[in-house]
Parts: structure tokens; C-alpha cells; sequence
């Protein structure tokens, strides 16, 4: 045990960065930045109202871990762009602050013996749980916002139910190591130094200080916050995010010249179902069943809304111009004065959101639309052409595209 | 052999210490709601989910780790044996940062992910890896003119030397 070429060995781990500081100051920066995650989290989830439709619902087994789910709203318009926003950049910022995390604290992976009590022993149990969840809502997040769908199943019941694992193990981890995390922290002037096993016993002479090695660590955030955070906007902060998806340029000039979550041919639409004579937007309700062309639909009143496309994936579009048939006039149209819920059907083929619900708020809010312009041109082929939802603070997903019908009051 | 030999007095098993009833309860608590989440994480190919969970951490702790750790002691080595251990930063800093951008962005600037990328975002895929070059290089060069700077700046402090 003790012979020093084993990683057992309190002195086969050399640097003279290890140390209670070190550690503590990287844990409060996780616990302050991962509950934003988790809380962005589950905002996120209920943005998405699994609750209101089995076809917005990619957890249906989710129990009691849906207890807080809440009616999302539609103001701010500009809500989930935010948050969404915040969730997926954070967390790429703070890679380099989990991996130094992990650095610092790898001695005790090592420790003999393997568990000193019952409650020590169950608490390695919990870090496994910790390391390993930690790690995979990390990965499965990188992998899904670069579109690399490697993971064992669907993103949604991985990333949600992965992170309830992951934060039931991180809650006691704080809980457990908290205070004493405060207190390294205070007393970082104290002399002599407190014991501590993360010190190694026989230190290498220093290449740099622990200050220098957070300004590292910190280094590596603010690289990854400038390449990323420039997806969120539109124009010369997009080409900022060098190495982001949906980062750099703009796909194509124009009125059109904006993010595009799907493309059509990537969807699968036909351009023959989308022409002129061959399109009807099928309205159902309490008074029976409507059939419009796209000609029926530009006679009716048409109106203007400005509002973002805002992706799961944690890019945005700034404000877009769109004009269309507001939602609620539609439902009046098939004898709803007071708006229902809706269930809005694509022509796209597969996807898992080619039917979607929105609740009544949202058809009710005046600045939900029927696009059928977006820029002052005609919607194009990828902005979902012939006519498509837009509605305020919603995910990006459930602005359906290339609508095909729309049946008010019955989700089923 | 008449006499009864006394049976031997066995040694008291050693009894496991328990730890802080609260760390206990704290870990109880938090092992039921993992346990319901997990339960529900594992439901689809449970083996392949298990393995990504675990082979996360084996991998990261056992493999990605020693691997940067051993860069490192071998880049601190070459250094000190050329008797310049203060140098060392100039190149770890760039190196680091230049790895955590591949590390994060690995299926765009290797590709793999690029055909999807593409036919889905209507986006070019391929200018990932030549932006990550750049930037490597642009953190090296940087790196590199920030060492002379200071280098020219140590010579020109440095005392006249005596004749």
C-alpha cells in the first residue's frame, strides 16, 4: 500500500495542486451552475406541456417526477429562448470546471481501504451514481444539440429521467460536503494548512499556482461561453460561435436567411403536396370540419407578429417577422368563440413531433399564428411552406411546419 | 483423553461501523428517488443505458484522465530536463484549451455527425475541423508571441553583465 508506483498510494499522485481550496472553489461553482441546469431543466420539460397530450409527451411513464408541471405560459415571448438558451450554453461552459472537479478529487477514487463505515461505503455507491450520472447528462446533452444521435434510446427519456438519477446523488453530495466546502474556502489564509487527503504527500515542485490553474479552468469556460453564446442571436454574433452548431453562417440571404431546426427534404415532404391545388389546411371543431386553400386563407384577416424560433438544442433567431391567420380566429371559425386546446398535425412523414397539442393560452394569445409570410415573403419550403405555427415562448418543435390540419378541442 | 477441552472463546466478529445516522438517512433518501428515476432511465435497452452510465465514469476516471495526466507529467518532464520547468504553461495553456474544443465539439470536427448536420440544418459541415485548426493555431501563435514578449522584456531588464 505503501509503495508509490500504485495509484493506492497517498504519494503517487504528485501535484501540488490538489488541495481542500482548490476543490472547494470548483464544487461551489458546480453547485451554483448545475441547479441553474437542472432548474433550466425542467423548465424545459414543461415548456413542452408533456402533460397536456400523449403526443407532446416523450415520458409517459414519468410519475411523480412530473409533479411541478405547470400550464407554460406565453409571455415573455421570448421565455424559452432564455432559458433554453442559459441551460444549454451553461452547461457547455461549465465542462472545464466538472473535468478540473473530477482532477481534483481523483486521489480518493484510489483510497484504501475501499469504505472506513456502512454510510461511507453507501456514499462511494452514490458518487458512482454522481460521476457516472454527471457525465451522461453531459455527453448526452453535447451529443444531441451536434445532432449525434449515438445514445441508447430516445434524447428526452434519457436526458430527463438520467438527470433526476444524477441530481437525486448531486442533493446529498451537497448536502454532505456543503459546509465543509464554506469553510475551505474562508480559510484559505490559515497556517498551518488543515490536513486533508487531497494534499499530496509529496508534492512536485509547482509549474504554476492554484490561482493560475483556476484562471485555466476558467479560461476554458470563457473560450467555450465566446465559440457558443453567438448562436443565440442572429447575424454577426452567430459567426462568432466558431464551433457551435447552427453557429457561423446563415443558411442562404434573404427573408428566409434565418436557422432552420428541419429542413424539408430532411422531413420528408413532398413538394407536391405542398402546391397550391393540391394543399388544404383542415380545420375541425364543435361545429364540424372546414377546408381551406391557401388562397381562402390570405382573404382572411392577417396579422403581424415578431417573435424567435427558439430550439431545444439552445440556439435561437432573433425576432422573425411573421403574418398569418391569428390561431384563435381559426377556432372561431369551427365554432369556438373561447378557444380550446389544439391538436396540430404535419404533413411530415417521421419526426417525433409531427402531431403536437398546444393549450388554450397559447391558441388564445393574439400573437399565435398560422404563418404564411415570414420577412414579408412567402414562407420558404424549410420554413415550413405552405403555412406553419408560430406561437410566443414556445420550443422551437412545437412551431409545427408545413401544417396539414388542425383539430380544436379533442387531442386524441 | 478424558478431560473436556473448554470450548475455544471465539474472537468477537468485528463490527462494522455504521457512520452518521444522518449521512444515512440523507443517502436513504436519495437512493429511493434515484432508484424511481433510474427505474424509468432503465426501461428501454436498460444493458446498453447501465453501460453508458457506468462507462462514463470508468471511462473518464480511468482512461481520459490518465491519459491527459500523463501528457502533462511527460510535457513537465522534456521541460525540466531542458532545464526551462517555467516554461511549461506555454505550451499546456494552448494545448488545453485546444483539447477541451475537441473533447466538446468532437462530432462536428471529426465528422462523424456531419451528413445529418447538413441535410438537416441545410448548414455546411465541413468547416469545423479547419475552424478548430485555426483556433489551435491562433492559441499557439498567441501563446508563442505573449513568450517572446516577455522574454525580450526579462533581457532588456536583466543588469548589464560584468566584463
Amino acid at each position: 500500500m505503501s509503495d508509490q508506483r500504485l495509484p493506492t498510494s497517498p504519494g503517487f499522485w504528485r501535484s501540488p495542486l490538489r488541495g481542500p481550496w482548490f476543490t472547494s472553489v470548483l464544487g461551489l461553482v458546480l453547485l451554483a451552475g448545475i441547479t441553474v441546469l437542472f432548474v433550466t431543466g425542467l423548465v424545459s420539460y414543461a415548456a413542452y406541456n408533456p402533460g397536456l397530450s400523449p403526443v407532446n409527451d416523450q415520458t409517459p411513464g414519468k410519475g411523480l417526477l412530473g409533479f411541478y408541471l405547470f400550464t407554460w405560459p406565453t409571455r415573455p415571448y421570448w421565455l424559452y429562448r432564455l432559458t433554453q438558451g442559459v441551460h444549454v450554453t451553461l452547461g457547455i461552459a461549465l465542462i472545464p470546471v466538472l473535468l478540473a472537479k473530477l482532477w481534483s478529487v481523483v486521489p480518493r477514487l484510489f483510497t484504501l481501504p475501499p469504505a472506513r463505515s456502512l454510510a461511507h461505503a453507501l456514499e462511494r455507491i452514490s458518487l458512482l451514481l454522481l460521476v457516472g450520472g454527471g457525465l451522461f447528462e453531459f455527453t448526452t446533452g453535447v451529443l444531441n444539440v451536434q445532432l449525434d444521435y449515438v445514445f441508447p434510446g430516445s434524447f428526452y427519456p434519457l436526458h430527463f429521467y438520467g438527470a433526476w438519477v444524477f441530481f437525486a446523488a448531486f442533493l446529498v453530495h451537497a448536502a454532505l460536503k456543503t459546509p465543509a466546502a464554506l469553510r475551505n474556502v474562508r480559510r484559505i489564509r490559515q497556517r498551518p494548512r488543515p490536513e486533508s487527503d487531497l494534499r499530496s504527500p509529496r508534492p512536485d515542485p509547482p509549474t504554476v499556482s492554484r490561482r493560475g490553474a483556476l484562471w485555466l479552468v476558467g479560461g476554458g469556460s470563457l473560450l467555450l461561453l465566446a465559440t457558443t453564446a453567438g448562436r443565440s442571436f442572429d447575424g454577426p454574433l452567430r459567426r462568432t460561435a466558431l464551433l457551435a452548431p447552427h453557429g457561423g453562417a446563415e443558411p442562404g440571404g434573404g427573408p428566409g436567411g434565418f436557422q432552420i431546426n428541419k429542413t424539408a427534404a430532411y422531413a420528408g415532404i413532398d413538394p407536391a403536396e405542398t402546391g397550391d391545388e393540391a394543399w388544404r389546411l383542415v380545420v375541425t371543431g364543435r361545429t364540424g370540419t372546414v377546408r381551406l386553400s391557401r388562397a381562402d386563407l390570405l382573404r382572411g384577416p392577417l396579422h403581424s407578429s415578431s417573435l424567435p424560433i427558439a430550439c431545444v438544442e439552445g440556439w435561437s433567431t432573433s425576432d422573425q417577422w411573421w403574418r398569418g391567420v391569428r390561431l384563435r380566429d381559426l377556432a372561431a371559425l369551427v365554432g369556438y368563440d373561447d378557444p380550446p386546446d389544439v391538436l396540430v398535425e404535419s404533413l411530415q412523414r417521421h419526426g417525433a413531433f409531427r402531431r403536437a397539442a398546444l393549450r388554450a393560452n397559447q391558441v388564445r394569445d393574439p400573437l399565435s399564428l398560422l404563418a404564411l409570410y415570414v420577412n414579408g415573403e412567402e414562407l420558404t419550403p424549410d420554413h415550413g411552406y405552405p403555412a406553419r405555427v408560430i406561437v410566443p415562448a414556445a420550443p422551437g418543435v412545437l412551431n409545427t411546419k408545413w401544417v396539414a390540419r388542425l383539430t380544436f378541442g379533442d387531442l386524441r | 483423553m478424558t478431560f473436556r477441552p473448554r470450548a475455544p472463546r471465539l474472537p468477537r466478529a468485528p463490527r462494522v461501523p455504521v457512520g452518521s445516522p444522518l449521512r444515512l438517512l440523507l443517502l436513504a433518501c436519495s437512493f429511493a428517488l434515484a432508484g424511481y428515476a433510474g427505474l424509468r432511465l432503465l426501461a428501454g435497452d436498460w444493458f446498453a443505458v447501465a453501460l453508458w452510465v457506468a462507462g462514463a465514469a470508468l471511462l473518464h476516471d480511468l482512461v481520459l484522465l490518465p491519459l491527459y495526466a500523463a501528457a502533462d507529467r511527460a510535457l513537465v518532464r522534456a521541460f525540466t530536463a531542458a532545464g526551462r520547468r517555467e516554461w511549461v504553461m506555454y505550451v499546456r495553456v494552448p494545448a488545453a484549451l485546444s483539447g477541451l474544443l475537441l473533447l466538446v465539439w468532437f462530432p462536428l470536427i471529426s465528422g462523424s455527425a456531419g451528413g445529418r448536420y447538413r441535410s438537416a440544418t441545410a448548414l455546411p459541415a465541413d468547416g469545423f475541423l479547419t475552424r478548430w485548426l485555426l483556433i489551435t493555431a491562433v492559441l499557439f501563435g498567441g501563446s508563442a508571441l505573449l513568450f517572446v514578449l516577455r522574454l525580450r522584456r526579462a533581457t532588456k531588464q536583466r543588469p548589464p553583465a560584468d566584463h
